[in-house]
């Protein structure tokens, strides 16, 4: 993640903030990243974690009267999408890059059909021919598996079953061969063994595409399975960034920790599942110091006056935290 | 899609049976994905529908249209209305053709023809000429009413169209852009709203009255166009608050759709239920407003004639010659509560599934 040349997207400082009944709201607060060409990375975090609010502001979805990107860049190829016109974003925004949404059931127009769906993005940024979006549009129906793909083409969203709307999702995604997908929790609303096969879905496309892929999710397993780097948010910051393999095996922040505690070990014989005491801080009122100082079992007093630093542990493991060294050393 | 698709040693064989339902398979050999079975679409996600148990597929509308055929009065509403919309369209050609009698035709001999009763020669005895009698020009009291049902439906259709296309297209601009714009569209609505309306429209004609039958149909057609845009706008912007916020919205913008595209493509056509309802319950409205225009004298002008200004002419000599007022005037109430009818029932038909999303 170091790489200077060459990451396809370099997100810098991200903030955005949102005007609120409560106050301002700072759903993202200073989040930088790198996403190289080819690779996935996860975003997890909690429910108001800021993880779903950073991927709409990549793509400057973000509704503008509450919401507001303060400050920050997003490098995507070296341009800031940031200072771009809106007319150029929508150039990028489904060509360039994709994005599919949580819930299947919701993400399709109900009273389009699909064929139409799937050819609107084609015909849009491609400029082919209502014939020949159609054809485009068939062939990456049968890509994503589904069955029977050219005389379902033409069917509506509620002829579909939730995983097969997740599977249209992503042939829209694909249509253009974008060069980077978000895919923001693609499989929380879906059965376990659908997850499944969605998540290799996404993965086998991805290596025949060579596209690069953020993942968001709150499921630590998603993330083993299918990511190269992690990035463990909190709060609307980044509290731990790693490469997959040494997040799980060596966490440097006690909040990662108690996230991967938190996963329910079957081998497990004792009764009660671990949980981080507490619950996630209300974004608008946030204390000083650390953010998750209130729920820690390692914080101290320094914790609670003092933000903590952004402490580099190898060339690639980052960690936000007063102790970021010691939780480190004593992870195995 | 790139064809250099690394291909997975194995999956040139045949799907494993059991595991997908249809007899030929439905992914290929050298297609990237579902190449290794345990990956094949698993059984419990595909719907009896997706097997192809299903042959036809149903959109909404078909379920709606059933719907709407279970509705004992709608059906009657509608096929009055295409009755008398056919009759009123062909009618009067037809009439020319079997007996060379027109709506303007007035006949050279008029003292004998005037005001004739129904099914009645001059002399007194039955005759099948005048079916409805004529008026007190002597003119074909049939005719007269086909004609004016040409008008009045005209005129009930088109301005409701206007009404359409303006209430519509303001109603959904409003609604998707929202914050202080929208705010500023819907209080100009208010105020707009609270004119009585009657006195613009007849203001509107008398500035701005005709000389040719035609043109001032044409007038009739934007000026109660122009009044009646009001509740479509406000029903419009409803339906586009609450639609906006869906996630498929979101979703078209993430794949670079323009905002005017997004409110004309995507969410206009979700709230067509609600506006094919009003606007079917708008045209009686429109055509009484224009029946009661004609009684003012700011309506057609004659030799044009629409029922109202029939059943004006036929209100002068009510006592004497009574079926001068009641054939436009029942024609015109059956047409009036057939729309009605028939707008009732496709708001029964319609609202259910446009709750489904």
């Amino acid at each position: 993640m170091t790489n200077p040349n060459g990451n396809l997207l370099e997100v810098k400082n991200l903030r955005t903030y949102f005007n609120t009944e409560d106050g301002e709201v700072k759903a993202v607060d200073g989040i930088s990243f790198q996403l190289q060409r080819g690779e996935t990375l996860g975003i997890v975090g909690e429910s108001g974690s800021g993880k779903s609010v950073t991927n709409l502001s990549l793509i400057r979805l973000i509704p503008s009267p509450p919401g507001r990107i303060v400050s920050g860049e997003v490098l995507f190829d070296g341009v800031d999408i940031l200072s771009l016109p809106e007319a150029e974003v929508r150039k990028i925004r489904g060509r360039r890059i994709a994005m599919i949404f949580q819930d299947p059931m919701t993400s399709l127009n109900p009273f389009m059909k699909i064929s139409r769906q799937l050819m609107e993005i084609t015909q849009l940024h491609l400029g082919l021919t209502k014939a020949q979006a159609y054809e485009h549009a068939v062939k990456m129906l049968e890509t994503v598996g589904i069955p029977d793909a050219r005389s379902r083409a033409d069917n509506y969203p509620h002829e579909f079953s939730g995983g097969m709307r997740q599977r249209v999702m992503i042939a829209m995604a694909l249509s253009c061969q974008p060069q980077l997908l978000i895919a923001d929790e693609p499989t929380t609303a879906l059965d376990v063994t659908i997850q499944a096969q969605i998540l290799e879905l996404i993965k086998t496309l991805k290596q025949a595409t060579g596209t690069s892929v953020i993942l968001i999710t709150h499921d630590l397993g998603v993330v083993a399975g299918m990511t190269d780097h992690v990035i463990v948010m909190y709060a609307g910051k980044v509290f731990e960034q790693a490469p997959t393999g040494e997040l799980f095996a060596r966490p440097g922040n006690p909040y990662t920790k108690g996230l991967l505690r938190s996963v329910p070990d079957p081998t497990d014989e004792r009764g009660e599942l671990y949980q981080i005491p507490g619950l996630p801080p209300d974004v608008a009122r946030l204390p000083p110091g650390c953010p998750f100082a209130p729920r820690c079992d390692r914080a101290e007093e320094i914790c609670r006056q003092e933000f903590p630093p952004f402490v580099q542990l190898t060339s690639e493991h980052f960690s936000l935290c007063h102790f970021a060294n010691e939780v480190y050393e004593t992870s195995k | 899609m790139n064809d250099d698709r690394p291909t997975i040693p194995g999956d040139q064989d045949q799907p494993e049976p059991g595991l997908t339902p249809d007899p030929a398979p439905s992914y290929r050999a050298g297609d990237v994905i579902h190449t290794a079975p345990e990956f094949a679409i698993a059984d419990a996600d595909v719907l009896a529908a997706e097997r192809g148990d299903v042959i036809a597929g149903t959109s909404l509308w078909r379920d709606a249209w059933r719907r709407l055929l279970k509705n004992k009065l709608a059906v009657f509403g509608m096929i009055v209305v295409l009755i008398i919309t056919v009759a009123s369209v062909a009618g009067p050609s037809v009439i020319k053709r079997i007996n060379g009698l027109t709506p303007d035709y007035i006949p050279t001999e008029v003292a004998a023809l005037r005001s004739l009763p129904p099914l009645t020669a001059p002399d007194g005895s039955f005759s099948w000429l005048h079916p409805m009698g004529t008026d007190n020009q002597g003119r074909d009291l049939l005719a007269r009413v086909l004609q004016g049902g040409q008008i009045s439906l005209l005129v009930g259709v088109i301005a409701t169209l206007v009404s359409l296309l303006i209430g519509v297209s303001y109603g959904a601009v409003a609604g998707y852009l929202g914050g202080r714009i929208d705010n500023l569209m819907m209080r100009f609505v208010d105020v707009l709203y609270s004119l009585p309306y009657i006195i613009v429209v007849i203001v509107l004609l008398a500035l701005f009255r005709s000389q040719t039958g035609r043109g001032q149909v044409i007038l009739l057609f934007i000026a109660l166009g122009s009044v009646s845009w009001l509740t479509m706008a406000r029903i419009v912007r409803g339906q586009v608050l609450s639609l906006k916020n869906e996630e498929f919205v979101l979703a078209a913008r993430a794949t670079g759709v323009s905002t005017p595209r997004i409110i004309f493509r995507h969410i206009v056509p979700n709230t067509l239920g609600p506006v094919i309802v009003y606007a079917t319950l708008t045209i009686p409205t429109i055509m009484l407003t224009e029946a009661f225009l004609s009684f003012l004298g700011f309506g057609v002008q004659p030799p044009l004639a629409s029922w109202g200004s029939l059943a004006t002419d036929g209100i002068q000599n009510l006592g004497i010659f009574p079926w001068q007022l009641v054939f436009p005037g029942v024609t015109m109430a059956l047409t009036l509560f057939s729309l009605n009818f028939l707008g009732d029932g496709l708001r029964d038909a319609l609202d259910p599934q446009m709750r489904k999303v």
